[in-house]
């Protein structure tokens, strides 16, 4: 009655062993729910909170500090149409407009289908290619409203195979063998200064009166 | 580092005054030692600083010139330059009020904390005079229910993460959090996880603004109405101390003082909401008799002062027995133990109902103090009750020992606990165990470790060595199913152990004073024996008992026999409490009559009752309470009782009056003077030591004439293959007398099942949740079985607090050790 299944179950007690304390794994945790899932459901944070020793309400209280953690169903898609100072003045706010009347939902809505969310958003750092909007945190630049709907016809058809579905952040997994991690001494229990600190010669015992700065 | 850290001592400038203080220290705590209070919404002493509100904001120069820093956040410097109130921080205090405000509804006159709001009263002493803000605040559904009996207005929170601090730093339940941000941010629980925390009332006391706010004080008075005084908590034997809150003559309230030595202001919502059983309808407000038709109906006091009287007089010495008395105040009982002891000469007396532990081993040890088993780098050993679940207070003090101080625990339990997760080693011996497993703990601090009582050598050992520094054993009866004496040869174990001392964990309110005024068989008060004793107090008592007289568990078997002519009955519902419920019953309905004296009427009294005395509960008279350290509280009468219900001293004086004695008692404050004259271990109980130790206490040391108990038990013998060896222990929450009748925790009380270790669980063959049978050779019981891997292999665990105490009728009183048998049922 898990909510992971069995290989994201591995993973998720492969992340955990990075860390000295399990609840440092909570929010990769949280992206990997989301990736198995869509969004993070109770039953997920439930999980976690059993997997990294905290209790759920921790970690829903960290997760839902992140805006880009999706606490209810949404689309396979996320389509975030940016509506800030520049896109605006190259017509965001008609794209985005545009959007919800192809859509047919609202900005903050899902399609009946489940297949796009729809949401307006601030600033994507994409100024210099405006009006741009993202797709499951893909950019798509200087979007025209035939531009909107021929990217809709796309997913819809199958042909959108660089767009991952919501969730998945990365399509290649960082991998740590055992082991060879950074080490995982609680930083309470550490007898020696990190390697950083050494390298730097600001550990204790150093005379660098202007600290390294 | 500077020098100035490793100075005794830095001096710091507050508003043109130079002040010393010490390093380390707070400038927050420093400025209001020195009489410039920062106004603070989020810092409280007792939790670590977060900075979150900002309204400490002062003015500091530390050399670079002033600025605006928060003092709640900002550890005092030698040289340090402070100004709390000029312009600029009166502009700073100023501006962050107007932005706490902003969110903040304007329904102070519908809010219960209105009137003694910290948001309202410094917006009125630093704050803008009226609002700019004329947008839409913000809006959240009003109050939703966090738990049983906290309501949460998230309108009115201005984010101080006072609550979400205490439930996950003090508590260590964190089932409160901040959840979404910005704007949107907002505590609130899980979605269908409640706030279920037993320390869940003190968020409500520290809640700077009405966000939270308890059920049972919902929309009862205006802060102006009430009136308060001091008191101790009387649900159990920690002695936190309170103030008690009234209004028309009704505690409204009660709330948690910051005694250093005690609580820290902290409460368990037991000691907290347990009061409203006072203004239940049940309480006895007349006296009661037991009519022709075996009725009990209400009476005038002469008559039911007549009817004991004519019992009592007609009855030897040895025929009279009394049970109960945990409940009394100090005063109280030396009122009642003059009365059994002196007056009617009967040594029947025991205020222990079979659960806790043999005299010798609460008082004949070296005692240890709460600050003594918290001291930093410390041991603590924890031998007894689950502290989170019997003495809420305690727990909360022993996390912050073993979290923030660094002392060391070492749990040796039945089953894991509150505390396991802090426990650097946890013990959980086979059920009866308990002595050869110390044996063997003490053996392997100089020597090898063997494997004992189901725990492995190694753990042993390594518990051995993590032995530090001066030790503390919290010791109190873990399991009923278990006896007394096995923890008290135990503790003798322990007691060869370098630098130790111990803590008793008797949980039953003031059960401590009761020992000390000699309510239980073979003693007198002030902690000496009948023997050794006899020559003080017989001087002031008109008479002595002959010979030591029996335990409860002794006087119900006796009293069934046909043995007790009397049997009284002193604030105890030994049907409900007593281990072994078949006993219980037939000692109440033998007994020839039983004079009860309570507060309600309970299982006890509808029983077996023929005389029932209606008593003055603990805010409605005066007295002292005595804790689990022997530390000695007043208790100050705040409202008076129902109808004609007297305080129970007064209630022994005038029987003892009608019986042709007087007591020569005539108020607390002489019965005091007398315990004084007649104990000297009580000799620092004097009224001004009570006057300077009025949040505090009077500590009343030393073992008197008690002796450290010697070892009784023989080897306990291993159980056969079919049947598992019973654990009892007590929850929070169980069915008792003050719970029934507290409307807001009334349904609390935790549900009846059996838990097994996962083997003895795999071999049932059955799903989590299935119902079983358990069966003991005195009785048996259904409930689901679920598996529990915290238990030692063999053994079950039966909750003794579930509705009407079940795990009663599988104990048998007085067995080292009870074998059940778990079958599909």
């Amino acid at each position: 009655m898990s909510f992971f299944d069995t290989a994201n179950l591995a993973t998720a007690h492969e992340i955990i062993s990075r860390y000295p304390k399990p609840k440092s794994a909570t929010i990769p945790l949280l992206h990997l729910a989301q990736q198995q899932h869509g969004w993070v459901s109770d039953d997920a944070m439930r999980e976690i909170a059993q997997l990294t020793g905290t209790t759920p309400a921790e970690v829903k209280g960290t997760g839902s500090f992140y805006e880009m953690f999706k606490f209810h169903p949404v689309g396979k898609y996320m389509v975030n149409v940016c509506t800030n100072l520049s896109c605006q003045i190259l017509g965001g706010e008609e794209l985005l407009a545009h959007a919800e009347e192809t859509l047919g939902v609202k900005a903050g809505g899902t399609t009946a289908d489940g297949m796009f969310t729809l949401e307006d958003v601030e600033c994507i750092a994409a100024c210099t290619e405006a009006p741009c909007l993202q797709v499951n945190y893909r950019y798509k630049l200087r979007v025209g409203n035939d531009d909107f709907d021929q990217m809709i016809d796309d997913i819809r058809n199958g042909r959108a195979d660089d767009l991952p579905e919501h969730g998945t952040l990365a399509l290649v997994r960082q991998a740590i063998p055992a082991g060879t991690g950074a080490g995982i001494t609680a930083p309470e229990n550490a007898r020696e200064a990190p390697v950083w600190m050494a390298r730097n010669d600001v550990a204790e015992g150093s005379d660098d009166k202007d600290g390294g700065a | 580092m500077s020098r100035a850290d490793e100075a005794e001592t830095v001096n710091v400038t507050v508003n043109g005054a130079e002040i010393e203080a010490s390093p380390g220290e707070l400038l927050i705590d420093a400025c209001e030692r020195a009489g410039a209070y920062i106004p603070r919404f989020c810092y409280h002493s007792r939790m670590k600083p977060v900075g979150m509100c900002r309204m400490c904001l002062v003015e500091v120069d530390t050399g670079r010139g002033a600025a605006l820093q928060p003092s709640c956040m900002l550890p005092v410097s030698d040289g340090m330059t402070v100004e709390t109130e000029t312009d600029l921080t009166k502009k700073a205090q100023d501006g962050v009020l107007e932005f706490l405000l902003v969110n903040h509804p304007l329904d102070c006159p519908v809010c219960d904390k209105g009137g003694e709001c910290p948001l309202q009263d410094q917006t009125v002493a630093f704050g803008p005079g009226e609002s700019r803000f004329v947008e839409e605040k913000r809006h959240y559904e009003k109050p939703i229910a966090i738990s049983d009996t906290v309501y949460l207005d998230r309108e009115r929170c201005i984010l101080c993460d006072r609550c979400t601090r205490f439930a996950n730093d003090v508590a260590g339940d964190t089932l409160i959090h901040f959840m979404d941000r910005g704007n949107n941010t907002q505590v609130n629980t899980f979605p269908d996880e409640p706030f279920a925390s037993y320390f869940s009332g003190n968020t409500v006391q520290i809640c700077p603004v009405g966000a939270l706010t308890a059920k049972p004080y919902r929309f009862k008075a205006r802060p102006w109405d009430l009136e308060e005084t001091i008191s101790t908590a009387w649900t159990d034997s920690v002695g936190s101390r309170i103030t008690v809150q009234s209004s028309r003559n009704e505690v409204l309230r009660l709330l948690g003082v910051d005694a250093d030595s005690v609580n820290w202001g902290w409460l368990s919502d037991k000691e907290r909401f347990a009061f409203e059983a006072l203004n239940s309808e049940d309480r006895l407000g007349r006296p009661l008799v037991r009519d022709d038709d075996h009725q009990l109906v209400a009476t005038g006091w002469g008559d039911a002062l007549d009817r004991a009287v004519a019992a009592l007089q007609g009855a030897a010495p040895e025929r009279i027995a009394m049970i109960g008395g945990a409940r009394l105040t100090n005063e109280s009982q030396y009122a009642w133990a003059k009365l059994a002891k002196g007056v009617l000469r009967t040594d029947n007396v025991d205020s222990q109902l079979g659960d806790g532990l043999p005299v010798e081993a609460v008082l004949g040890l070296p005692r240890a103090t709460i600050d003594d088993a918290c001291r930093p780098g410390g041991t603590i050993i924890l031998m007894g009750p689950d502290p989170k679940e019997e003495l809420g207070a305690l727990y909360l003090r022993l996390r912050h020992a073993v979290l923030e101080d660094g002392a060391t625990l070492i749990e040796i339990t039945p089953r894991a606990g509150g505390l396991t997760g802090l426990a650097s080693h946890s013990l959980h011996p086979r059920p009866g165990e308990l002595p050869a497993l110390t044996a063997a703990l003490v053996a392997a601090v100089n020597g090898e470790a063997v494997d004992t009582a189901g725990v492995g050598g190694g753990v042993i050992a390594a518990a051995a060595a993590a032995l530090d520094g001066p030790v503390t054993v919290v010791l109190g009866r873990a399991s009923l199913a278990e006896t007394g004496e096995s923890v008290a040869d135990a503790a003798v174990n322990l007691s060869r152990l370098d630098d130790v001392s111990f803590l008793s964990a008797l949980r039953r309110g003031n059960i401590h004073g009761a020992l000390d005024a000699g309510l239980s068989p073979g003693l007198l008060p002030g902690r000496t024996t009948l023997s050794a004793g006899s020559e003080r107090v017989g001087e002031v008592w008109p008479g002595l008992p002959e010979s030591d007289g029996l335990d409860t568990a002794g006087i119900l078997a006796a009293s069934a026999e046909g043995d007790i002519d009397v049997l009284i009955v002193l604030g105890a519902d030994p049907i409900n409490d007593f281990v072994d419920h078949a006993a219980a019953v037939a000692g109440l309905e033998a007994a020839g009559t039983v004079i009860a004296v309570d507060l309600v009427r309970n299982d006890s009294i509808e029983a077996a009752a023929h005389i029932v005395f209606a008593a003055a509960g603990p805010t409605e008279s005066s007295g002292t309470f005595t804790n689990l350290e022997g530390r000695v509280s007043v208790c100050e009468q705040k409202v008076t009782p129902p109808g004609t219900a007297r305080p129970d001293w007064m209630l022994a004086t005038e029987l003892a009056h009608r019986l042709g004695a007087d007591l020569g008692l005539d108020s607390p404050e002489s019965i005091r003077a007398e315990l004084v004259s007649v104990s000297p271990v009580h000799h620092n109980l004097i009224e001004e030591a009570l006057a300077v130790g009025r949040i505090d206490g009077v500590l009343v040391e030393g073992n008197g004439d008690i002796a450290a108990p010697v070892s009784t038990t023989a080897d306990v013998p291993s159980n056969d293959a079919y049947s598992l060896r019973l654990v009892s222990t007590r929850s929070m929450y169980d069915d008792g007398v003050a719970l029934r009748h507290s409307a807001s925790s009334r349904g609390l009380a935790r549900g009846l099942d059996v838990r097994l270790s996962p083997t003895e669980f795999d071999k049932l063959g059955v799903k989590p949740g299935t119902i079983v049978k358990v069966e003991s050779s005195c009785g048996q019981l259904l409930a689901p079985a679920f598996a529990d891997s915290s238990l030692p292999a063999g053994s079950a665990h039966v909750p003794w607090s579930a509705a009407g105490s079940p795990a009663g009728s599988l104990i048998d009183a007085g067995a080292p050790f009870i074998d059940v048998r778990v079958e599909r049922a």
